[in-house]
């Protein structure tokens, strides 16, 4: 269902053109992605699992959960959800494996791109990132997989917390804009949008890396080998999964998935939504639905106590929607896709009390089960990572420059640790910085990025920034343990 | 039960001000958390809010405040409100960020935190502060902080 009128976003919607789904005729709009369209057309089974045949939906929306892989003009496995719909595209769902393709793959072209320093990921950490080098006068390449610039921001359509520095009280659209204007005026920023960097390669030489990026323009894919001399990852993070049966249910979406359907297409997934997760995001996306026109039937939250900001469960609490703690969802019910939910009360041990069970009705599920950071890439660095719960899963240890274990090589953002917004503006800033001096071959010091290092303590000093703070301490003794073993061996 | 297990706060988790303040209109905070956010502080024209740091709770100076309402809109926890007493009415501005904007002179339901619905309310005012509309209701003298939320009648 297409969102006609919603009270912050206006949509722009391109032309409308035509498409086939299964031989069948259906609409959408320039501009959209291929499964946004179909459900928008009311289909919600995108394709079929291996082994069970069971139904898949749409789920992450940015490419990484792969329940979106459709048979697109005879090209299996694409991931319709980042790729963009064409006039008279014919899309098929897979069932089981694909076949391999009927056409030949065309012709791949390769480039080489020389920069100083290569910012991966263009959410706020990678924007200020990429603003802080460019001011140290080095030449800086941004990319990112989406068609926009602005990472979570472009989904966000609520007032940021924070202060001023970082933007408070703007909405998270006009952060990404704002920011998105400065690094497309910066004649020492190159910006790539996307384009996925999928590889990191030896390259023989000592103070270069080199990274193999692909990007697709209309169906075609262009690959970069891209050498530089120093690298920032800020790739953000992907959201956690939650095991209950019937889970893999079209109809059950990521709260990122939501958000982009709902704030970047204009399209609502469902009209009853039972949201899972009480913590900022889950109350956020409930308040976003009830804005884009959906009903939220409850929010559950496993916890005694609810995990976001009171201000927030204040604003859906007084549009009517209960938020129910110590409570969980205990089974996903439906044949095609979402009919109902069973939600049960849970006891000390995480056990749902005998009897407690009800059903309710719905045709969606968000999950809001909290994130971890995207560390693959940087693992095949060499780059060091470790489990670090605090910090939502592996990450890559770095030091306050933000440098990773290995050489030229920096984190920032929800990458380094989920956190927020406003942290990744600032680590962004530090990454940037230190990356460019390490690009000109130049020290830096402590006093450098005092300011910085300040702004993060008073951003985490709160207790809703404890969790960042304990997870950045542990990553530093490691960090600091790691120097000892290193000269010990030496 | 307390907010943190339900999201209602009690009128006994605030400071509230006295008789002769709610007369004039002022702003009734309510962020009772330790969260890194101070835009309200900066908002006001007249010092009336405080914090002694980025994470403190925000406090409103009655004496100071104007209830010239510039705090509502920029507040990301839209959990700024301000009232004032006229007579056997309450007038309550809140911020508004849903479809359809009643229109001034509009029958609204009145809601409380929870969402239920308190009564009717007449729109007194509409201001538009870039995409949140602030919306100025009259309602009954005891549901000056009862009273949180409207939606308009189909
Ligand atoms: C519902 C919700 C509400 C929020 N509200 C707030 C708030 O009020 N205040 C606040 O401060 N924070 C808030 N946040 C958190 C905030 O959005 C994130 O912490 C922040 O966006 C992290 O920034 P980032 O730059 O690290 O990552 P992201 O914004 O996630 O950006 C990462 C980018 O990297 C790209 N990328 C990843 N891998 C590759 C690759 N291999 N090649 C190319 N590109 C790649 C991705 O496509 C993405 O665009 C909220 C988050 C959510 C989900
Ligand atoms: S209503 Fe006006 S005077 Fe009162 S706290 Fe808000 S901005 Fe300040
Ligand atoms: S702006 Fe709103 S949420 Fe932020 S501190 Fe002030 S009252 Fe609280
Ligand atoms: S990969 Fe497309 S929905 Fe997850």
């Amino acid at each position: 269902m297409r969102i006609r009128d919603h009270p912050i976003l206006e949509f722009k919607r391109g032309k409308k053109i035509h498409f086939y789904f299964n031989g069948k005729k259906l609409y959408g709009y320039e501009g959209e992605s291929i499964s946004a369209s179909i459900v928008a057309n009311g289909i919600h089974v995108l394709s079929r699992s291996l082994r069970y045949k069971n139904p898949r939906g749409f789920f992450c929306g940015i490419g990484k959960c792969s329940s979106c892989l459709m048979n697109v003009d005879g090209i299996p496995n694409v991931r319709t959800c980042i790729t963009p719909l064409k006039e008279g595209m014919e899309v098929r769902t897979q069932e089981g494996y694909a076949d391999l393709p009927s056409v030949s793959f065309r012709g791949r072209k390769k480039k080489k791109i020389e920069t100083d320093v290569l910012v991966i990921g263009a959410g706020p950490a990678g924007l200020t990132s990429a603003i802080e080098a460019a001011k140290q006068g080095v030449r800086v390449l941004l990319v990112d997989e989406n068609p926009r610039i602005g990472g979570q921001l472009v989904k966000q359509t609520h007032k940021f917390f924070g202060s001023k520095e970082e933007f408070a009280g703007k909405r998270g659209i006009e952060i990404a804009e704002i920011l998105g204007r400065k690094v497309q005026e910066d004649e020492n920023i190159d910006v790539l949008l996307q384009t996925t960097a999928f590889g990191y390669y030896e390259n023989g030489k000592d103070n270069f890396h080199l990274f193999g990026l692909v990007k697709r323009v209309d169906g075609e894919e262009e690959v970069y080998k891209v050498e530089c001399k120093s690298a920032i990852f800020a790739c953000g993070a992907m959201e956690n999964m939650l095991v209950f049966p019937g889970n893999d249910l079209p109809g059950i979406y990521g709260a990122g998935g939501v958000q982009t359907l709902m704030n970047v297409y204009g399209i609502l997934p469902g009209k009853k939504v039972l949201m899972v997760g009480s913590g900022n995001v889950g109350l956020i996306v409930s308040y976003q639905l009830l804005q884009a026109g959906a009903e939220v039937v409850c929010i559950v939250e496993a916890m005694p106590r609810i995990g976001g900001y009171h201000v927030h469960a204040a604003k859906v609490r007084r549009c009517g929607v209960p938020i129910l703690t110590s409570h969980t969802i205990v089974e996903a019910k439906g044949k095609e896709r979402v009919e109902s939910a069973v939600i049960g009360r849970i006891d000390e041990k995480w056990n749902v009390i005998k009897g407690s069970e009800r059903e309710i009705e719905c045709d969606t599920i968000c999950l809001a089960v909290g994130l971890s950071p995207s560390i693959k890439l940087i693992a095949q660095t060499g780059a060091e990572v470790r489990f670090i719960p605090e910090a939502g899963g592996y990450v890559a240890l770095h030091n306050k420059f933000m440098e990773t274990t290995k050489k030229g090589i920096f984190v920032a953002g929800d990458a380094s640790g989920v956190e927020e917004a406003s942290i990744a503006i600032v680590e962004g800033k530090i990454a940037g910085f230190s990356a460019a001096k390490f690009s000109l071959g130049e020290r830096v010091e402590e006093k450098d990025i005092e300011k910085h290092l300040r702004r993060l303590n008073e951003l985490r000093a709160g207790p809703f920034g404890e969790r960042g703070r304990k997870a950045k301490e542990k990553i530093l003794a490691m960090m600091e343990r790691r120097r000892w073993d290193i000269r010990r061996t030496v | 039960m307390g907010y943190k297990e339900d999201g209602v706060i009690s009128i006994d988790d605030l400071k509230l001000p006295n008789e002769e303040q709610l007369k004039k209109g002022v702003a009734i905070v309510e962020c009772l958390e330790n969260i890194p956010c101070n835009p309200c502080v900066e908002a006001c024209p007249f010092g009336a809010i405080t914090m002694r740091d980025l994470n403190d709770t925000p406090k409103v100076n009655y004496d100071k405040c104007t209830g010239c309402k510039r705090c509502i809109a920029v507040c990301p926890g839209l959990a700024i409100f301000v009232v004032k007493l006229e007579g056997e009415d309450a007038l309550i501005s809140l911020p508004y960020e849903f479809l359809p904007v009643p229109k001034k002179g509009d029958v609204v339901f009145a809601l409380d935190r929870e969402g239920k619905v308190r009564g009717n309310a007449k729109v007194e005012e509409v201001r538009k502060v870039g995409k949140t509309h602030i919306i100025t209701i009259r309602t009954k003298k005891e549901d000056a902080m009862v009273v949180r939320n409207i939606r308009v009648v189909k």
